[in-house]
């Protein structure tokens, strides 16, 4: 049961239970869907802009609990960051989820985010935890698009 | 031609009436011996794909070793054998679904392919502008979108006949569909995401009544219940081989005669010929006009064995062992709280669709994989199901008759873990 209660973990069911920031944002500025057409979640990602800094970041959809609580905890760690932090971060998300050599050593500075280290034991929920994440990046990109895990 | 012998299961126990021996038919299928995660594989996803026995694994590898070469063009030995047994399991399939006639059995890569080809041969020719085609609103993709594009190629108008919360077809609105303008009616004999059987008998008395044609999706039926084509006298069944424990890139279409020989061709090439001159070409008799280009022999020689593998341990005593199994296990699982079983129709085979309240069922199936137990947790390739049902996804069980009712308990088992892990 161990590398299920690494990728279950208290803070992870918690915020599937309760997802932060979970609700639409009226005037958000950046909008995107997510879709991950394997498993059915669906994610939508709302982002306020105050120049280049996220003053506030949002979501909706349905989802396991791996993406919601990704979901989540992304929206979290996002607020007040600039589009370029943002940018670094996901991409050491990244690598922590897919397990790729050295990311063990930016886990440690990536704070809450890394109860999402269990994923890399989980191929196929890689792109669970990823969708919100790619969802906001379509969202950062252009106003109003779809991203998909495929 | 010498042939070994097909199948290692005993024949006639059905006749005698004697219950299946399970452990022994377990031992046919060599994958099941496998561990996975340290725990003994429980193998519940037979809807997506099922097992195969020793002889099917057999029959491929004795085609590559020993008959490898291309069949209907060779003279010499080897082509002849394998010419052969490719056309000796286009017998047994017309056995196996009680075809009239050897003619009425086109290979084709699968159930999607052989839906595929009906839409774009018959479909083209005969579906006009104007026209309807009903097909129920518990269908798998591959037989919503190839009428789909039919419809918006031709102008013709796609038309659903609903089901009540069960899981079962309103049959008076199918009637009330059912007018002048439809020109084909496709239905699933068995749903994949629910386990419903539909009435698919009477269903085509009443398109027949106004002289329309059905196609029945057989993928989930072929499997697990005895088809007799002229019995239900459908214009068109198709199924698929790896979902019959036979290899896959290999399935069937059954048409009747006289619909495929006015049905132009659907692939052009090699093959489906029988005279080409750069001025014009005659297309090949029956059943090879819809046959272009090498098949996949070893999978048609695969299916053979397969065929020969379920026919001997009898597809009567198949489905009486999986409605006891599907009893058993609706029983168990229903007995969970939280836990909500979609598709409760009268008539089901055995497939077990459930949600679980607050867990998602992606979460369901990766926890119950540590267990050893392969669900499909998904839309099932069903997403109008799911949107009847108000659900993103199901986890879902399938059944086949190398199941066990310990392996339900191990599911139920998992499934309690899943709670815990969750509450
Ligand atoms: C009811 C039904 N129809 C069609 C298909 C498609 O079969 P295949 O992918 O083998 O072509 C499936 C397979 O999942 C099915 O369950």
């Amino acid at each position: 049961m161990s590398e299920l209660s690494e990728l279950y973990q208290e803070v992870i069911l918690d915020h599937n239970k309760s997802p932060r920031n979970f609700h639409k944002l009226k005037d958000a500025d950046r909008t995107a869907d997510g879709y991950n057409p394997l498993c059915g979640d669906k994610v939508t990602v709302y982002v306020k802009l105050d120049g280049e800094v996220i003053r506030e970041i949002s979501f909706e959809g349905s989802g396991c609990a791996i993406s919601k609580a990704s979901a989540s905890m992304m929206t979290e760690s996002l607020k007040g960051k600039t589009a370029g932090e943002a940018e670094a971060l996901f991409d050491r998300v990244h690598k922590m989820l897919t397990g790729e050599p050295g990311a063990n050593g930016g886990a440690a500075d990536l704070g809450k985010l890394a109860v999402l280290s269990g994923v890399c034991q989980f191929p196929a929920r890689v792109k669970c935890a990823s969708l919100s994440w790619h969802t906001f990046q379509a969202a950062m990109k252009k106003a109003g698009g779809t991203a998909s895990t495929e | 031609m010498k042939r070994a012998r097909p199948a290692t299961v005993s024949e006639g126990w059905e006749k005698a009436g004697s219950p299946l021996d399970i452990a022994r038919i377990r031992q046919d299928f060599p994958i099941l011996r496998q561990r996975v995660h340290g725990k003994p594989l429980v193998y519940l996803d037979n809807a997506a794909t099922s097992q195969k026995p020793q002889c099917v694994i057999d029959a491929v590898r004795r085609y590559y070793e020993a008959e490898n070469s291309n069949i209907h063009r060779g003279i010499h030995y080897l082509s002849e054998r394998a010419t052969a047994e490719y056309e000796e399991t286009r017998a047994k399939v017309q056995r196996f679904l009680n075809a009239s006639d050897s003619r009425e059995i086109v290979f084709v890569r699968g159930t999607t392919e052989g839906i595929n080809l009906v839409t774009q041969s018959y479909g083209r020719k005969f579906v006009k502008a104007g026209d309807e085609i009903l097909i129920t609103a518990m269908e798998h993709h591959s037989n919503i979108v190839p009428w789909q594009i039919l419809c918006e190629q031709a102008g013709a108008r796609l038309r659903v006949i609903p089901m009540n919360h069960d899981g079962e077809l309103l049959l008076e609105e199918y009637e009330r569909l059912l007018g002048g303008r439809t020109k084909l009616v496709a239905v699933a004999h068995v749903s994949n995401a629910l386990g419903t059987v539909n009435p698919v008998k009477q269903i085509v008395e009443l398109a027949h009544r106004r002289g329309v044609p059905v196609l029945l999706d057989g993928a989930q039926a072929a499997p697990h219940m005895a088809v007799d084509v002229q019995a239900l006298d459908c214009d068109f069944y198709t199924f698929s081989g790896h979902k019959l424990f036979g290899p896959t890139g290999i399935g069937v279409l059954y048409g009747k005669a006289p619909h495929l020989e006015a049905m132009p061709p659907y692939q052009a090439g090699g093959d489906m010929i029988s005279l080409v001159t750069f001025e014009k070409t005659h297309y090949n008799v029956l059943p090879y006009k819809f046959e272009a280009g090498t098949p996949h022999i070893a999978g048609g020689i695969g299916l053979g064995a397969a065929v020969d593998y379920v026919t001997g341990i009898g597809l009567e005593a198949i489905a009486a062992y999986e409605r006891e199994l599907l009893a058993y296990a609706t029983q168990a699982l229903s007995a969970i709280r939280g836990l909500k079983v979609i598709g409760t129709a009268k008539e089901k085979a055995a497939v077990l669709s459930f949600v679980l309240e607050g867990v998602h069922p992606h979460d369901i199936g990766t926890i119950l994989d540590r267990e050893g137990v392969a669900i499909r947790a998904g839309h099932h390739c069903a997403m109008p199901v799911m949107q009847r049902f108000g659900v993103p996804a199901t986890a879902r069980a399938s059944f086949a008759f190398y199941n066990t009712k310990e392996e339900v308990d191990v599911l139920v088992r998992g499934v309690h873990k899943v709670l815990k892990v969750f509450r």
